[in-house]
């Protein structure tokens, strides 16, 4: 690819990082919410959806604001974290902070989906076989909605290679440490003569999230095998 | 076994109360769907909490309101065995056996997994994926899987039910011989008499959210004849058969059956309609029927336009469904001797 700059490889470079940890780290996080709104009976639980959904629904732009004003350094989170001396905004972090939080609805409603679609019966059958009903969960409801909960990540994980609005304001745009391949494009076509270079960029964009689409459809089929 | 339970369950419409205290190994639930039988097996089991009451196990206290007891499903060591056998997808015929085992504290582990797979005839299974196992596979799986946790009863829930009439008799062997080898008291839950009457000895009716009765699962199907458009069929367990020119024969009491039918198990379970049995006065000297049974009559019960004829054949009974005209015919009351003629043809085998 020798038209590819350095800097370009940079970008990807970054892109996988914030996508692969935003993911990673929200997955835990999305089985969970979705454990929450399907099988317990908790007060709220309508609100706590809103919350969850609501990212899916707002402009990127405002959740990168409202990312900002928390994480800020006179933020309620950020002024915080400061104490343990960490800083989110213009940092990798925040990159995968912003990132985490867009994609969070994806993941949480395709987890919550599966699970619904379990058969209550075999959590029951699990308990009258002598599992406690966090032990029924992992060794069996979990299990049996590995499938979206896989299809949450790969659809986590291409909005993150995405994603725009939230990361430039929270995260800014800093080659070589928050400029992943969107940021990148976009700076290229905002500098003259930089159309070649956004195309090429644009190209790997493609590239990539069709692997992705590949992978998943390998994987689910792989699932669905056993 | 004795299991105590007065519970009291409103769900929606319906209200479910259960007052009951059955004693016994192998006890029958019976009632017509929406009677409210998988009601009361959810709540013995612990999938279900009753509003209020009490439900004990021998001297295990499952539930009770009052004294704020509600143990969990897991530790009331009560396998479950449901109509639709809800195997694991995700595990192997041996993980599933194997799940409820692993999760049975080691002193209780009083069965051998190896020694229930040869009871149920599983070996040949254990590494495949549930998806591909049969109706009568999956069950066999299931049950195993249930006794595997060495309960101290097991529930079964129409277990028979979706299976096609053949499958269903080749599955009763395999119960029986489980629930008698490794001793564990079952309630059978089932809308099929015919069933209660092969698996069970005593009878819990259900009928509209309330238990009603206690009564053996003989005398059930005794009672159901009375209402209109019932048979009954008479169960004949028969011993190992003998040859007799291109007939069978089997010992039944002190007398001889001829069938038509082979069977190679040591104890054998046969079907014969009440209607398929002709009554003589004196022993006719030529017939094309097999077997000419002398008997006494004793007792006659007379509803609509079918009569009801118990007959002691030795020490064994019969029971006869002819037409009242016959009855006066043949001049029949209680203690008179008559011979029952029954065709080798007439008996179906079941187990």
């Amino acid at each position: 690819m020798f038209w590819l700059q350095p800097a370009d490889f940079d970008a990807i470079r970054l892109s996988f990082k914030v996508a692969c940890a935003a993911t990673l780290l929200a997955t835990p996080l999305g089985i969970g919410v979705a454990y929450l709104l399907v099988h317990t009976r908790i007060p709220g639980k309508s609100l706590i959806e809103g919350i969850v959904n609501l990212p899916l629904v707002l402009p990127p732009v405002v959740i990168g604001y409202l990312l900002l004003v928390l994480f800020g350094r006179r933020g309620w989170i950020g002024s915080w974290l400061l104490e343990y001396d960490i800083q989110v905004i213009f940092t990798l972090t925040g990159a995968i902070v912003a990132s985490a939080v867009v994609g969070f609805p994806l993941l949480v409603r395709s987890i919550r989906l599966g699970m619904e679609s379990v058969d209550p019966a075999y959590r029951q059958v699990a308990r009258t076989l002598g599992a406690s009903g966090w032990d029924a969960f992992f060794t069996v409801t979990l299990p049996l909605s590995g499938k979206a909960v896989f299809a949450g990540m790969t659809l986590m994980f291409a909005r993150s290679l995405g994603e725009f609005g939230a990361t430039i304001i929270l995260a800014g745009n800093i080659p070589g440490v928050t400029q992943t391949i969107p940021l990148a494009i976009y700076e290229y076509t905002s500098s003259p003569g930089g159309d070649r270079m956004a195309l090429s960029l644009c190209l790997v964009s493609i590239a990539l999230s069709f692997m992705v689409l590949l992978v998943s459809g390998a994987a689910g089929k792989t699932l669905d095998r056993r | 076994m004795r299991l105590v339970v007065s519970a009291h369950k409103q769900l929606g419409r319906f209200r479910f109360h259960a007052d009951c205290d059955l004693t016994g190994h192998r006890v029958g639930l019976f009632g017509p769907s929406g009677s409210g039988k998988s009601t009361l097996m959810h709540l013995i089991a612990g999938l279900l909490k009753p509003d209020h009451g009490s439900i004990r196990l021998d001297d295990t206290v499952l539930f009770d309101s009052r004294l704020g007891i509600n143990l969990p499903p897991e530790q009331r060591r009560i396998g479950v065995v449901f109509q639709h056998a809800h195997l694991f997808p995700h595990l192997s015929v041996r993980r599933n056996l194997l799940y409820g085992w692993r999760r049975t504290p080691e002193p209780q582990r009083h069965i051998e997994p190896e020694a229930i797979i040869e009871a149920l005839h599983l070996g040949h299974l254990l590494d495949r994926g549930v998806n591909l196992l049969s109706g009568g596979e999956r069950q066999r799986v299931a049950l195993g899987r249930a006794v595997l946790t060495c309960p101290r009863l097991i529930l079964m829930d129409e277990p028979l039910t979706g299976l096609d009439e053949e499958l269903k008799f080749q599955i009763m062997p395999y119960l029986n011989s489980v629930f008698s080898r490794f001793d564990i008291p079952l309630l059978f839950i089932s809308h099929s008499l015919l069933e209660m009457r092969l698996m069970t000895e005593q009878v819990l009716v259900m009928e509209q959210g309330e238990t009603k009765r206690q009564t053996s699962a003989e005398e059930l199907a005794q009672a159901a004849w009375a209402a209109p458009r019932q048979g009954y069929v008479n169960l004949l367990k028969l011993g190992r058969p003998e040859p007799l020119g291109d007939l069978w024969s089997y010992q039944w009491g002190e007398a001889r059956l001829i069938l038509t039918e082979h069977a190679e198990h040591r104890e054998n379970v046969f079907e014969l309609d009440a209607r398929d049995i002709l009554l003589f006065k004196r022993h006719p000297e030529a017939t094309s029927a097999r077997n000419l049974l002398p008997c006494t009559v004793r007792k006659l019960f007379t509803v609509g336009n079918r009569v009801r004829v118990e007959l002691q054949c030795g020490s064994r009974q019969l029971i006869v469904q002819i037409v009242p005209e016959s009855m006066r015919e043949l001049g029949l009351e209680e203690g008179r001797e008559v011979v029952a003629v029954i065709k080798a043809s007439s008996f179906r085998r079941l187990i």
